[in-house]
Formats: C-alpha cells, sequence, structure tokens
C-alpha cells in the first residue's frame, strides 16, 4: 500500500509538481485557456451567462485533463522511453496511469481554485445540486482520461499525439454547448452537438445549477449517458493498452 | 549462481518483419554481457524481450530461474533498464529525475533522495545535481541515466546502447562506471563499439541478421575461428604462401588472419626480409569480421558526438 502510495508520488512529481516547479509560467496557461472563453462569454452575454459559463469552465478543466494526459504519456513514453523504465519495475500499469491521471488535476489546481471560488459567489443552488454537479465533473474526468490514455497508446509520435488532443478540445469543448446553453443552438446543429459527452454534462449541470429547464426524464437520460459513455471509454482504454509490446 | 536462459527465442514483429529467429543461450548473471552486432541485427529486440518490455513470437526466456513471461512482475522487482534513446527528462533535475524512478521502484521519499545524491555524488556530478537536465551535455545527461540505475540497487542490469553517441572521453567515463557497476550485479549491455565490449565484456555474443552466431568469453570466441592471429605489414611487403586471410585495413596496412603456426611461419619469413610488422592474437573487431564477413561500421555512417 504504502508502495503503490511512493509510485503514485512518483507520476505526480514528475508530471506535474517538479514541472510546475521548474516552469511557473505552466500555471499561468492551465488557468488561461479555461478563464479566457469564461471572461468573452460573460462579455458577449453582458454578464448574463456568468453562472453558465463558470460551469463551462469546470467542465473544460475537467475535459483537457484527458487531453493533457494523453498528450503527457506519449511524450513521456516516446521522447524519453520514461514508460519502457517504469514497465520494467514494480510499477504496474494502473499506478503508473492513475498517478498520471491525478498530477493533471493537480496541474489545473489553479484553474480549479479560480472556478471553484466564482462558482461559490455566483452560483445559487442547493448542496445536493453542488453534490449533482461535483458528480458529472468527476464523471467527464474519467472519460476524459480513459479516452486519453486509449488514445495515448495508439498513437506513436507526439505530433501526431498533439493534432489529436487539439481536435479533440476543439470539438468537445470549445464548440459543444459547454460555455454557453444548448438552447442557443438551432435545430440540427443541436442534433450534432449531442454527439459530444460534454453536451450531456453541460445539460446536466447547467440544470443543477437552474440555468436551464430539466425534467426529469432528460436527467436520467444524461445521467445515463455519462455513465455509458464513462464505462466505455473505461473499457476501451484498459483493452488498448498495452504495457508490454506484443 | 543463477543463469540466463534463451531457449528458441524467435521474434516477428506485427508488420510481419522477422527480428529474431531461434536464439538459444545460457549465460551466467553475473559480470557484464555485451551483445554486439550490426544495426538492425536485433540486439534492442533481444534486450527488450529479456528485460519483460516485448512479447517474443517463439520460443522462452528465464533470468535465475524466473519466466519473463509468466514471472514478469517478480523480475521487474530486481531488474532497472534503460532502454536505447532513453533520456533524462528535460525539465527535471538528476536528482529529481532519480528520485521519482526510485519512487516508481516502491522506495520511501527521504530514502529515494538520500539514494539520488549519492548515486549522483558517485558518478561525478555533485555540482549538476540540481541543474535542469536539459542543460547538462549529452554525456552528463547519459550518467544521470547511468546514476539511477546504481541508485535502484537492482541487480540485473540492461542497457541497450548506453555509450552510443558520445564523445570517447565521455564514452570511457561510462564505461568505468558501469566496469564498477558489474562488480556485484549483472550487467546485459548492447554497443558496437567493439574494442569496448572487447575490454569489458565477460562475456560477448555476436548477433547478426536476427542469428546469435557466437557467444563466449574472449578466449573462447577466439578458440572457434580458424585463425586466432593477426599480422600487421606494409602492403607491399613480399609474404610466403600460407593459409588464411588477407584484407587492407583502414590504415593502408595489409592484415593477414591465420592460424598460431602459420603466424610463426609468416614471422620468421618477415624477419629475414628485414620487413617491419606486428603480431597479435586477433581482437573482437577480427572475430567479428570473420564471423559476420563484414565490419561492424560497414555500410553505416560512424556517429561520434551528439
Ligand atoms: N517495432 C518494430 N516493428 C517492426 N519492425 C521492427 C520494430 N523494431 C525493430 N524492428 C526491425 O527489427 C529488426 C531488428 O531491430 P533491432 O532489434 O532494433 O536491431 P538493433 O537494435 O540491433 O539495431 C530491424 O530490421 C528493425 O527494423
Ligand atoms: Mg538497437
Amino acid at each position: 500500500m504504502r508502495k503503490v502510495g511512493n509510485q503514485l508520488l512518483a507520476s505526480i512529481l514528475v508530471n506535474a509538481i517538479y514541472e510546475m516547479k521548474n516552469y511557473p509560467i505552466i500555471l499561468i496557461n492551465t488557468v488561461i485557456s479555461p478563464l479566457s472563453f469564461l471572461i468573452l462569454i460573460v462579455f458577449v452575454s453582458r454578464g448574463e451567462l456568468l453562472g453558465v459559463a463558470i460551469i463551462g469552465g469546470l467542465i473544460m478543466t475537467m475535459f483537457q485533463a484527458g487531453t493533457f494526459l494523453q498528450s503527457d504519456l506519449s511524450h513521456l513514453k516516446n521522447d524519453f522511453k520514461l514508460q519502457e523504465m517504469v514497465v520494467a519495475s514494480p510499477t504496474r500499469a494502473g499506478v503508473y496511469v492513475a498517478g498520471i491521471a491525478i498530477s493533471e488535476l493537480i496541474y489545473s489546481s489553479p484553474a480549479i481554485i479560480i472556478l471553484s471560488t466564482l462558482f461559490g459567489l455566483f452560483v445559487h443552488t442547493s448542496l445536493i445540486n453542488v453534490l449533482g454537479i461535483i458528480a458529472v465533473l468527476l464523471l467527464m474526468f474519467l472519460t476524459s482520461i480513459a479516452l486519453g490514455f486509449a488514445l495515448a497508446t495508439v498513437t506513436t509520435d507526439i505530433v501526431q499525439s498533439f493534432a489529436f488532443s487539439r481536435l479533440i478540445t476543439t470539438l468537445f469543448s470549445t464548440l459543444a454547448p459547454v460555455y454557453y446553453p444548448i438552447t442557443l443552438l438551432p435545430e440540427p446543429v443541436r442534433t450534432l452537438a449531442y454527439l459530444s459527452p460534454t453536451t450531456y454534462a453541460a445539460q446536466l449541470s447547467h440544470g443543477l445549477a437552474g440555468y436551464q429547464q430539466l425534467s426529469v426524464e432528460i436527467a436520467m437520460l444524461d445521467w445515463g449517458v455519462l455513465l455509458g459513455i464513462t464505462a466505455v471509454c473505461m473499457w476501451v482504454g484498459l483493452r488498448k493498452a498495452r504495457w508490454r509490446e506484443r | 549462481m543463477g543463469e540466463l536462459v534463451c531457449d528458441g527465442l524467435g521474434k516477428v514483429y506485427s508488420g510481419g518483419k522477422r527480428a529474431l529467429s531461434s536464439v538459444s543461450f545460457r549465460i551466467p548473471t553475473s559480470g557484464v554481457f555485451a551483445l554486439i552486432g550490426r544495426n538492425g541485427a536485433g540486439k534492442t529486440t533481444l534486450t527488450r524481450i529479456l528485460s519483460t518490455l516485448l512479447e517474443p513470437s517463439e520460443g522462452g526466456a528465464s533470468i535465475d530461474g524466473l519466466d519473463v513471461m509468466a514471472d514478469a512482475n517478480r523480475l521487474r522487482e530486481r531488474m532497472a533498464v534503460v532502454p536505447q534513446e532513453a533520456r533524462a527528462i528535460a525539465w527535471m533535475s538528476p536528482v529529481q529525475m532519480i528520485t521519482a524512478y526510485l519512487l516508481w521502484r516502491g522506495l520511501d521519499y527521504r530514502e529515494a533522495k538520500r539514494r539520488a545524491l549519492y548515486s549522483v555524488e558517485k558518478v561525478g556530478m555533485s555540482e549538476h545535481a540540481n541543474k535542469l537536465n536539459r542543460n547538462l551535455s549529452g554525456g552528463m545527461k547519459r550518467k544521470v541515466l547511468v546514476a539511477m540505475v546504481i541508485a535502484s540497487g537492482a541487480d540485473l542490469i540492461f542497457l541497450d546502447e548506453p555509450t552510443t553517441g558520445l564523445d570517447p572521453i565521455s564514452r570511457k567515463e561510462l564505461w568505468e562506471l558501469l566496469i564498477d557497476l558489474s562488480k556485484d550485479r549483472f550487467l546485459f549491455i548492447t554497443t558496437h563499439y567493439l574494442e569496448e565490449a572487447e575490454r569489458v565484456a565477460d562475456r560477448i555474443g555476436i548477433l547478426d541478421d536476427g542469428r546469435l552466431l557466437v557467444l563466449g568469453s574472449m578466449e573462447e570466441l577466439r578458440a572457434k575461428l580458424p585463425h586466432q592471429y593477426s599480422i600487421r605489414v606494409s602492403a607491399g611487403a613480399d609474404l610466403p604462401s600460407f593459409e588464411g586471410e588477407k584484407r587492407l585495413g583502414r590504415d593502408g596496412q595489409l592484415q593477414v588472419l591465420t592460424s598460431q603456426e602459420e603466424a610463426m611461419h609468416i614471422s620468421r619469413s618477415l624477419l629475414e626480409s628485414k620487413e617491419k610488422f606486428s603480431l597479435n592474437p586477433i581482437t573482437l573487431d577480427d572475430i567479428f569480421y570473420q564471423m559476420v564477413g563484414r565490419t561492424i561500421s560497414s555500410g553505416v555512417e560512424e556517429e561520434d558526438g551528439e
């Protein structure tokens, strides 16, 4: 148990703490991307969408964790051969990846702290709904981590991997109705938006925060879809991942 | 004492490329074993299979009685591996890199840090202990990985081309560290610097085109060849007729590979005609040439310096 703790710590140190400590500029980067959208949306909507955009920022931050994980895993694996050194050590695949996943949360912690503070100040809803939103965010995190892990194992170089993560970020968190309510989308596009897992997460958490009508049926559907996507992504991630190569 | 045993190992990559064909051998797991071969011979493939990084397609292998497939987790407790082209992580210092590696090996943070500082000192890098790896020279970066292995306490160590691309001085320093390390551990090293392998290795294996051609100590390798002596003489010298091989060396001198008796015979004749010549037991380079039919670097650029 203690050994697993040390192994988790190793991934966290390498992929978050040492990196942040040695290159503090990174911190600014992680804060800027979710906040810039938030500011833009709030500005354009004259403050009306403030709460919606705060929640959107949180969802995007969670979703980004997976894309960060993906590019970090392939960077460490392909450019430093670190993963092979770890494979041939007492660390198991799950522990290595879990450590890297936690490191992505730590890496994003400045953004999470700022957004959570804004959430506390500007979003007013019941405790139970806050817990619901936290659950949605966690599911989002797990989905994106699993997706990122699966992608990292199939991409063989960092450029390819980077292209993937850019594409995913744009599709799933910039274009998808995460920072704005889905009701703003005209009908045919709205259907398309439902292809993105972030849409369900946003719809659910915007509803829980009271920014959007949310019938019990729709809520159930959203939860079902989110859980389903998370399960499928984790299953694919675990199946696709190769620790020892074939 | 333990043994490393390969039994009919073969590897065909998913694209259909065959990289190893029925490799079988048995060596004690002590001292330095050097695997040599040209680029593409299969050194990395064999190293990766033995260090539990790659599944073989045929055959099996075990180290000290532990199967590389079935007992991989127990082997991983005991081994430290530096893959070909492994690099010290750019955004970390040597001490941070080694500390993290030791944590992955399961050590506690304080012990990891203590050992990291000790091993950095041991490889003569105390002054650079807290600089970023990206700012270190090529030789230093490689030393960080060796310090990592030293600190690990693992007793089965795999290093795939640890000295390739370094300047001769860094290479020498690195080999000295590795020799020291091999006193109480097993080192499995691949290289294409033959003089270094000859000087350092207790046992040498020659791999060519996925096949193991020979394996043994320098003495054993020499004994397996018909020609154990090498005479170097100027290209124009008058030589008596003899059994053996002639080749023109890079220095423009003629090299004759032959048996002991023939070598005596030729030497006498050269002495009589007052030719300058040298007589030596064959080197690993000569052995390689005789076994493979080519020099190790023919057809590849010399790659010195990063
Ligand atoms: N992952 C791979 N997929 C397909 N072919 C490979 C792979 N790795 C190596 N090879 C091929 O297998 C052969 C042996 O390669 P390798 O073991 O790397 O040789 P060496 O380390 O002696 O240079 C080469 O022809 C190489 O191109
Ligand atoms: Mg190789």
